[in-house]
């Protein structure tokens, strides 16, 4: 069945000349890189045979009597309609066979709620449209979203074509790192709509919810880099949420984490130094594509009755200070940038916005002055407001 | 073993039966259950082609990786807006214009216990469905969450959210409504002999229907009341920041949901019950099991609903208790397989297109409902939860399941209704060009799936490109096919293929029901007293 399957699609794909190189006529589950994932490859296996069995014996009684019991062959009917014996045994047998299933399947549910004893923690907090990674144990912290190189050629119309991109949407800028043999706690929680967090070769999948900590684990046995994507409809950018995780042995994650420290302690002293204005706006330009270009278009017209343009924006064009507070707590569908960004790329991005995009207002934030707001006000991240839709768009 | 009445086959020349109102107005205002039955099946097949030019915008931006038609806002929006209308639009109203149609046929009444009742809910549901389209050019967009509408994000929805929830409440109305009219035409209209376990069992499997729906439409209407005061109001059921809990909406809509997918499949259950036997010239094998089964299922479906949220993280015991009630579905939804194929077995069969249709039905509905039987196995559905393996696994148990036996309804019923023989060989060439496409449109998504395809993805990596191109390919080839059943059913409508129709249309179908004891069309009122004896085949 699949093999002609394979063979109609094959086909009717060099019928049409577009013979594809990449070519990924993938049938199975892939088996993954953990314990879990091989135990429930193997139950997937288990009750796809039982299927394909029982499909047999009843398709083929079913076909045996379409052939032989035919009225053109002169076939005539009998007019039995019920045998109370085997109406019992094809109800007893069935329950016979799910009990089977029933044993391993309980067994490999016990092994992945187990998450007690793990070395480490890491939280995961989905936010519309990216990741956020928090190392509890060494207080590593970033933000993990779709690489440039993707999101560039997903855009509508874009030219760019993705078979030209490596990894096309799965790909990410700050990939999570984990260490082999290690048995990871996960933590899963949600900023503001639900998402679920999925990389095929761990073996599961968890939703992250606002206002819910979920738990899983993993123990990857080997490195390498394994892909998966946010499985939950989580707005427009579902699809442009992938996850990456590296596994590395535990001395090269070791020096990953000093780096990501080192990184820490840079980021923090580029929030004390004076920028001038020009450094910021050239700053801005990358973190606005990034980060705001998805819904605002990145030329800043934004979306006629989704997202306020930005360009002739009242908002922008007015106090700065209500600028950067509805950037900094978000609103409606925005995001709460303000715990997502750093001190430089948001007053980056907030000096950008005001003097580029069409708009000229001429004046700056100092990523020092966005740390002091930091420190002060915990975001807050859920504004309840009537209106959503209109948030500065007049 | 079987009778015939003979009452009602001489036609009345005097006409005392208050024949139809003539032109618009007969359908504005009717309460006659044929006419009633008819507008039914015509809205579900027109909104059956509107959610199907929906579902090939989707198919069409999936055909290659990389966004070229749609905005991923739109492409959402497609995906809950095909949901929706599918669903409501045309399967759950094509069924109910079944039931207008055959029931007072079937078990010897003159038309519903309730006609002014039923005008109106088939003019609710046009009502609600009309507001639900009117969202797709409202600020903002039509909703954009999925058919499911979980929040926090329906509450995104913009202008759209308000109107969609009333169009569900009016949907929701239209179809208890329908549903109290077709229990109390069931409890109260039988012809005298026609006890209840001589009922045909399309008839049964609606009137267990009929409660599932009252049963769930008010506990959906309550999930997006709650919504709508969480917008607008001010309430915090399903928010977090208030003390809400957005999985309590899941819990909710599920246990709507659920059995939602039970209203949409135990008629096809009925239907294929009715057809196979007819032309396997054999009674149903199994009759009372098909009964009992039936209700079992429909019980089942009110206990399993979290299986659909395995990976909310619930407690172990729950997971185990979802996923061990859910493995039970398999016993009595086998047993119906085992019942048709027994039916069949040592039948002399022959091929019509319903046949052709039924068949399809029976073995790809299993198909779908192995792949239900591998998801209900918790571990193994966190891999296959929110991936193109679930678009599969539901699409073969709603497209060559409930559309196929729609179809074969269609087939097996228009001669009947109209009185004209359709055109087998179109038939024929439709129903092979929809199992062949259908197949080719879905079963590649299971590999998608398993290979690690997200569902609601308006765009993917370029290793889901080859089955996407296949199954898109199909998609094309299937809705198209689909014109070729609106051709069969304008022609015949319009005098077919100028055979004659006999009273029992199919060579002694008298024997499996009461319908077929009519004369072909039917008369405007029909059993205007009750036929004395009821066909008794399936004894």
């Amino acid at each position: 069945m699949k093999k002609a399957k394979q063979l109609i699609a094959c086909v009717i794909l060099m019928a049409m000349g577009l013979e594809s190189a990449h070519a990924a006529y993938d049938l199975n589950l892939m088996q993954g890189v953990t314990q879990i994932s091989h135990d429930v490859y193997d139950l997937h296996m288990l009750i796809l045979w039982i299927c394909v069995f029982i499909g047999i014996a009843v398709f083929g009684a079913m076909f045996y009597s379409i052939y032989y019991h035919r009225k053109s062959r002169g076939h005539v009917a009998s007019q039995f309609h019920e045998s109370t014996k085997i109406e019992i045994l094809w109800t007893i047998i069935p329950t016979l066979i799910l009990v089977g299933m029933a044993i391993p399947a309980t067994k490999t549910m016990m092994e992945l709620n187990d998450v007690q004893d793990a070395d480490m923690s890491i939280k995961v907090t989905g936010w519309q449209w990216k990741w956020e990674y928090e190392y509890l144990d060494t207080g590593v912290h970033f933000f993990s979203s779709l690489d440039e190189a993707s999101n560039r050629a997903r855009q509508l119309g874009s030219g760019i074509d993705p078979r030209s991109v490596p990894h096309y949407l799965l790909n990410v800028d700050h990939p999570l790192v984990i260490p082999v043999k290690k048995k990871i706690r996960f933590l899963f929680t949600a900023a503001d709509v639900l998402h679920s967090w999925w990389v095929p070769d761990l073996g599961w999948k968890k939703d992250t919810i606002p206002g819910f900590i979920n738990e899983a684990w993993t123990y990857v046995e080997k490195p390498g880099t394994y892909r998966g994507q946010c499985t939950e409809l989580c707005g427009k950018d579902h699809g442009f949420m992938p996850i990456v995780v590296i596994a590395m042995e535990q001395a090269d994650y070791d020096n990953w984490v000093a780096e990501q420290k080192g990184l820490v302690a840079e980021t923090n002293a580029a929030a004390e130094k004076e920028w001038s204005k020009d450094e910021l706006i050239a700053k801005g330009e990358a973190v606005y594509q990034n980060n705001c270009a998805s819904c605002h278009m990145a030329d800043g017209a934004g979306m006629a009755g989704a997202f306020p343009a930005l360009t002739g924006s009242k908002l922008v064009n007015g106090d700065i200070n209500s600028q950067i507070d509805l950037v900094y707590k978000g609103k409606g569908m925005m995001p709460a940038f303000g715990q997502m960004l750093s001190e430089v790329d948001f007053a980056a991005v907030i000096t950008y916005t005001r003097n580029a995009l069409g708009n000229a207002v001429g004046d700056s934030v100092q990523p020092s002055a966005i740390k002091s707001l930091k420190s002060s006000a915990p975001a807050q991240t859920d504004d309840k407001d009537e209106d959503d839709q209109d948030e500065g768009n007049t | 073993m079987s009778a015939v009445v003979t009452e009602h086959d001489d036609h009345h020349e005097h006409d005392h039966d208050h024949g139809p109102s003539k032109g618009l107005l007969r359908w504005l205002i009717t309460t006659n259950h044929k006419d009633i039955g008819t507008l039914y099946l015509l809205f579900a097949l027109a909104m059956f082609f509107v959610g199907g030019a929906m579902a090939l915008v989707i198919r069409a931006e999936l055909f290659e990786p990389g966004l070229q038609f749609v905005q991923p806002q739109f492409f959402n929006s497609m995906t809950t807006m095909h949901a929706l209308v599918m669903v409501f639009g045309a399967v759950m109203p094509a069924f109910v214009g079944l039931a207008n149609w055959m029931i007072p046929m079937m078990i010897g009444a003159p038309d519903m216990a309730l006609p002014r009742m039923n005008n109106m809910s088939f003019w609710l549901l046009v009502a609600g469905v009309l507001m639900l389209a009117s969202t797709l050019f409202m600020e903002g967009g039509a909703p954009a969450s999925g058919w499911t509408l979980y929040p926090p994000l329906v509450l995104q929805t913009g202008a759209a959210l308000p109107f969609a929830i009333f169009s569900v409440h009016l949907l929701g109305i239209s179809s208890i409504m329908g549903a109290i009219n077709i229990i109390a035409t069931i409890f109260n209209m039988r012809a005298p002999a026609m006890t209840l376990m001589k009922m045909p069992l399309f008839v049964w499997t609606w009137l267990i229907t009929a409660f599932l729906l009252i049963a769930i439409m008010p506990v959906f209407a309550g999930a997006v009341t709650m919504l709508l005061t969480d917008r607008f109001f001010g309430t915090s059921f399903f928010d977090a920041a208030g003390g809400g809990d957005p999985v309590l909406y899941q819990h909710i809509f599920w246990f709507f949901g659920h059995p939602e997918v039970y209203v949409m499949i135990l008629p096809t259950f009925g239907v294929a019950s009715t057809i196979i036997p007819v032309f396997a010239r054999k009674p149903l094998f199994g009759y009372s099991s098909m009964v009992y089964a039936t209700a079992a299922i429909a019980f089942l479906s009110f206990i399993v609903w979290a299986h659909h949220m395995f990976t909310v993280g619930m407690p172990i015991a729950g997971e185990l208790y979802f996923m061990y009630a859910t493995m039970l579905i398999a016993i009595p939804t086998g047993v119906k397989v085992f019942n048709w194929t027994a039916t069949m077995w040592k039948g002399s069969m022959t091929f019509e297109t319903p046949m052709l249709f039924s068949i399809a039905f029976v073995v790809l509905f299993t198909m779908g409902g192995f792949t239900g039987l591998m998801m209900s196995v918790a571990p193994s559905d966190f891999q296959y939860h929110d991936t193109y393996f679930i678009v599969a696994h539901f699409h073969y148990t709603l497209v060559p399941a409930s559309i196929f036996i729609l179809m074969a309804a269609g087939y097996f019923w228009l001669p009947k209704w109209t009185g004209h023989m359709y055109d087998e060989k179109i038939g024929k060439l439709h129903f092979w060009l929809s199992a062949i496409s259908v197949n080719i449109l879905f079963f590649p998504q299971h590999f998608l799936g398993l290979a690690g395809m997200p569902r609601r993805i308006p765009d993917y990596a370029v290793q889901f490109a080859d089955w996407n191109m296949v199954s898109s390919i199909g998609a094309f080839i299937f809705g198209f096919s689909q014109l070729l059943f609106l051709w069969v059913v304008i022609k015949t409508i319009k005098g077919g293929t100028g055979e004659a129709v006999t009273d029992e249309v199919w060579e002694d179908a008298r024997k499996h029901g009461l319908e077929w004891t009519l004369p072909s069309p039917p008369p405007y009122h029909t059993f205007t007293t009750p036929p004395e004896i009821v066909p008794t085949e399936h004894f």
